[in-house]
């Protein structure tokens, strides 16, 4: 104590010490800390985010190349009688040489010059063209014989060049393009002939063969998740609500009801793939159901969102003063008429915002749906009822799914479908984006405090 | 099936006016003198209509096909079976081709008659249906055929039945319950007994999720070990799956990834989720806690293949390109190393999250205690605040960890799908969730011990993590009581 008396006279009582300044630069650091630990959190959604769209943007966005096609009759319709069911017998092979010819002589006719042979030619255009054409001509047979001016898909790697992934340098070295192509689609992007613009066909069109990345696209992944949500939502909500009614508003506390207790926080953490086992021993080995079908998605996917629902639903049952029952009962109402009439849509909204997140998490699930098969080729938009006659709506054939179509994508070679994969989940971040935001602005606008 | 269901719910709505309206027709017109509200005396008839007759359906759904099995395969000789392979078998073909048969009808390849009549010498099957667009994986033997024209034939006769009986109970549930509708029945009682018995039901689903789970996986994990030795399984340093035969199925290697991995990720997430939820409890201003948290939280909500994608075009390469080439530690650009820090990252929120909520429970009585011996608010957190909340966080912890263990995509995108017992974190290498992805997908025979492994490796990944939660809930729960 007595040195301190005679160090003070010397120094302002504002002047921390060196021990204070030690604590409090200690005190800084551990603030910097925590700041650094919430920036790290921020930085990685951000670079999340930048990645994925970086690399999926383009995928909106497609080449194609016009030029004006000779449907010459002979060739597609043989028979010559314009009856489609005869001229489907033409296989999108037989379109094939009709697109070369025609892009070789609209180049001849406006003076290009090239160096290239007629099926270095041909390989410019998409594998899907043809086929795309044909059910044009098969839609509208009256086209047989004219001349039509339309927008034909270019290549995976052509369309690759415009959107950057493809160089000269990289096309030296590729096998399935040639530098000479790129100077052609350069100079005939020049004249205006090639156009690259937005392209619906990746949010309407079935997946394509591994070989055909420019023409794949989303819509029989996006039918597929919108019917397994409805089986989700057909069944999730009603059971979960049971549920927690029973368990917060009737249960007696009892060893029955701590078993479910237990049960469903377990549940909520069993990691997902479990339910994927689940699903394949229970709905398709032991019950037979069809694999991969849209309502085995569902109800793998119903099982593992029912925790969700029920930890939220009951949350906001709890969260309805004791009161408002007292008040029904005390009115004569019996106590399920005061959970049905007077609890249950004061709880209304928390339930709701429950099971649009229960439903977002579904919609985003990857892992059981592997399991249940739905990674098969799909090129079928599924159906609501299936071609058997004894069945019930969605048991029919297989149906893939926004996620496992992303994971399918990255499976393949192609490098193309890396962009297809991205741009495959901005579409399901854009549904879980407004999912999400409807569930706040319920929240927002409905949500009362007591 | 779809029909008989529309009919039924037409019934019972057709009792719902049938009970009220005699109801109100018992009491003169007055509605004061029931015993219940008019609507319960409608409920009751139409619960009593729809409810039976639905369980008998269900049952009777699930029992049929097992029946008219037994009944089928008893026309296929002894041999026949052993020759197939198994009875499954048999019995798949015999519903195939009972099936193609339907269609064929339906399509129009032969007339109802003529099907019935079908004979192997006469008519090539396969090619007559593969016509109409169904395949046949063989050609139709004769001992098949008669088979599947019996089961054919007793699933028709047992829809009639079906039908009739069913709608048969749904009928007299109407009527006995409109009969017995008048003034002084208790209807109300009745209909909510009713209604709290479908609660109950609804509430019971999560035991037999967990039943289900936990059957199936014991189940096809019993087959495997008759296939294949318990102690090779479980004590094993080898995975070579081949389909030859002569597998090496030794669990060791995808455990060791597996937490190999989980260790990464969480010395990713804990630091960073625990510094994070300290700053945003203790020092954060409302304004950037109003921000900042959500942000964070966007992070659990987004889908998994979606961190899978990230590891695959962005992280593995970055890693590879400026750490593993340079230092000479491997090539490969899926590795532990990226599975782990993704996986981090997607774990930040859950160890963030949770104890933010566990430190604002700690009471501020504590931190005032602190303050007033003059402690900084850093050495309040370091000594007071954090060691009454420790068990809170271990808690949170070991949920973080066993969602590191059971996370799919990330690994299989992310990590890589050779299995190996090595310590470099640049390496390729995969987990038990990899493996049952892999031995499941695609076509897969279920009496092989190929396939047959995911289970038991299911089952294992399934007792890790149920031990995990299950430690980490009673903790987190005793610690909350604490302070409560």
């Amino acid at each position: 104590m007595s040195d301190v008396t005679q160090k003070a006279p010397k120094r302002s009582l504002f002047a921390p010490d060196a021990r204070t300044q030690k604590r409090n630069r200690a005190e800084k650091r551990f603030q910097y800390y925590g700041m650094a630990a919430v920036g790290v959190g921020i930085f990685a959604l951000i670079v999340l985010l930048t990645s994925i769209l970086g690399s999926g943007l383009s995928s909106f966005r497609q080449t194609y190349i016009s030029f004006p096609v000779d449907l010459l009759a002979e060739r597609i319709d043989p028979e010559g009688n314009r009856n489609p069911a005869e001229m489907a017998a033409v296989t999108t092979f037989g379109y094939m040489p009709l697109l070369a010819m025609s892009f070789q002589a609209h180049l001849e006719a406006e003076g290009i010059e090239h160096e290239m042979g007629a099926r270095e030619l041909a390989a410019m255009l998409s594998d899907d063209a043809p086929a795309q054409i044909r059910d044009r001509v098969l839609a509208n047979p009256d086209l047989v014989g004219t001349t039509i001016d339309v927008q034909i898909l270019v290549g995976g790697r052509i369309d690759g060049f415009f959107k950057g992934r493809v160089t000269m340098a990289s096309a030296e070295r590729d096998r399935n393009v040639s530098p000479a192509q790129l100077v052609l689609a350069q100079v005939l992007a020049d004249r205006g002939d090639v156009v690259t613009r937005f392209n619906w066909d990746f949010i309407t069109a079935p997946d394509a063969s591994g070989q055909r990345p420019e023409a794949a696209g989303l819509g029989v992944a996006i039918i597929g998740s919108f019917y397994m949500m409805l089986v989700v939502l057909a069944l999730a909500p009603p059971i979960g609500v049971a549920a927690s009614i029973y368990l917060e508003e009737f249960a007696a506390k009892n060893r029955f009801t701590d078993l479910i207790e237990v049960n469903i926080s377990n549940l909520a953490a069993v990691p997902s793939i479990v339910f994927g086992i689940l699903g394949l021993a229970v709905f398709i080995n032991f019950m037979e159901f069809n694999q991969s079908s849209p309502l085995v998605g569902g109800l793998v996917l119903t099982l593992m969102t029912l925790p969700t629902i029920i930890i939220t639903t009951r949350a906001s049952l709890r969260a309805v003063p004791p009161s408002i029952r007292q008040a029904a009962l005390g009115l004569g109402a019996s106590r399920m008429q005061s959970v049905f009439h007077h609890v249950l849509p004061l709880a209304m909204p928390g339930i709701l915002t429950g099971t649009i997140i229960g439903l977002a998490q579904a919609l985003g699930e990857t892992a059981p749906l592997l399991l249940i098969g739905m990674v098969a080729f799909v090129r079928e938009y599924p159906d609501l009822m299936s071609t058997h006659s004894n069945s019930f709506p969605l048991m029919g054939d297989g149906a893939t799914a926004l996620p496992v179509q992303v994971y399918s994508w990255t499976q393949r070679a192609d490098p193309a479908f890396v962009e297809r994969a991205s741009g495959a989940i901005i579409v399901l971040l854009v549904f879980l984006v407004v999912m999400n935001a409807i569930a706040i602005l319920l929240r927002r606008r409905f949500e009362r405090r007591w | 099936m779809l029909s008989i269901l529309t009919a039924i719910v037409v019934l019972g709505g057709l009792g719902f006016f049938l009970g009220r309206q005699r109801a109100i027709a018992s009491a003169g017109g007055d509605a004061r003198i029931l015993h219940s509200l008019p609507v319960y005396y409608g409920t009751n008839v139409a619960l009593l209509t729809v409810v039976p007759a639905v369980l008998v359906l269900g049952v009777w759904l699930i029992v049929q096909p097992m029946v008219i099995a037994g009944a089928a395969i008893d026309l296929i000789p002894e041999q026949g079976v052993t020759q197939a392979g198994s009875r499954d078998l048999v019995m798949s073909d015999v519903r195939r081709l009972a099936d193609g048969i339907n269609t064929g009808v339906e399509r129009g390849a032969f007339t109802a008659a003529e099907a019935a009549s079908l004979d192997t010498a006469t008519t090539d099957i396969r090619a007559v249906l593969a016509d109409v667009g169904v395949a046949l994986g063989t050609d139709v033997e004769p001992a098949i055929l008669a088979a599947a024209q019996r089961s054919r034939q007793m699933s028709d006769t047992a829809s009639t039945w079906m039908q009739v009986i069913v709608l048969g109970l749904a009928v007299a549930g109407l009527t006995y319950a409109w009969l017995r509708t008048n003034k002084d029945l208790r209807a109300r009682n009745t209909v909510e007994r009713a209604i709290l018995g479908l609660l109950i039901t609804a509430s019971t689903l999560a035991i037999l999720t967990t039943v289900g789970i936990v059957l199936s996986m014991v189940w096809e994990s019993a087959n495997f070990f008759q296939l294949y030795r318990w102690q090779d399984f479980f004590f094993g340093l080898e995975w070579r799956p081949s389909f030859e035969g002569g597998s090496e199925l030794g669990l060791i290697p995808l455990l060791w990834g597996t937490i190999y991995i989980s260790l990464i990720a969480l010395l990713v997430a804990v630091p960073i989720g625990l510094f994070a939820a300290i700053y945003m409890a203790e020092y954060a201003s409302r304004r950037v806690r109003s921000v900042a948290k959500p942000l964070i939280e966007v992070l659990a909500g987004i889908p998994t293949i979606v961190y899978g994608l990230f590891a695959l075009i962005t992280v593995g390469p970055l890693l590879r390109d400026y750490f593993a080439a340079p230092l000479g530690l491997g090539t490969s650009s899926s590795s532990v190393m990226t599975a782990g820090i993704v996986m981090g990252i997607m774990l930040i929120p859950f160890v963030s999250s949770l104890s933010d909520d566990i430190i604002n429970a700690v009471p501020q009585s504590l931190r005032d205690g602190s303050y007033g011996l003059g402690a900084t608010q850093s050495e309040t957190v370091k000594q007071v605040v954090l060691p009454a909340a420790l068990p809170g966080i271990v808690g949170a912890i070991l949920l973080a960890a066993s969602r590191a263990i059971g996370e799919t995509m990330i690994v299989v995108l992310g990590a890589g799908a050779a299995a190996r017992l090595d310590l470099n974190p640049f390496e390729a290498m995969t987990t038990v969730t990899v493996k049952i992805v892999g031995q499941l997908t695609g076509d897969t025979d279920f009496s092989s011990p190929e396939a047959l492994v995911a289970f038991a490796l299911g089952l294992t990944l399934f007792a890790i993590t149920l031990c995990l939660n299950i430690f980490a809930l009673v903790i987190v729960r005793k610690y909350r009581e604490q302070y409560e």
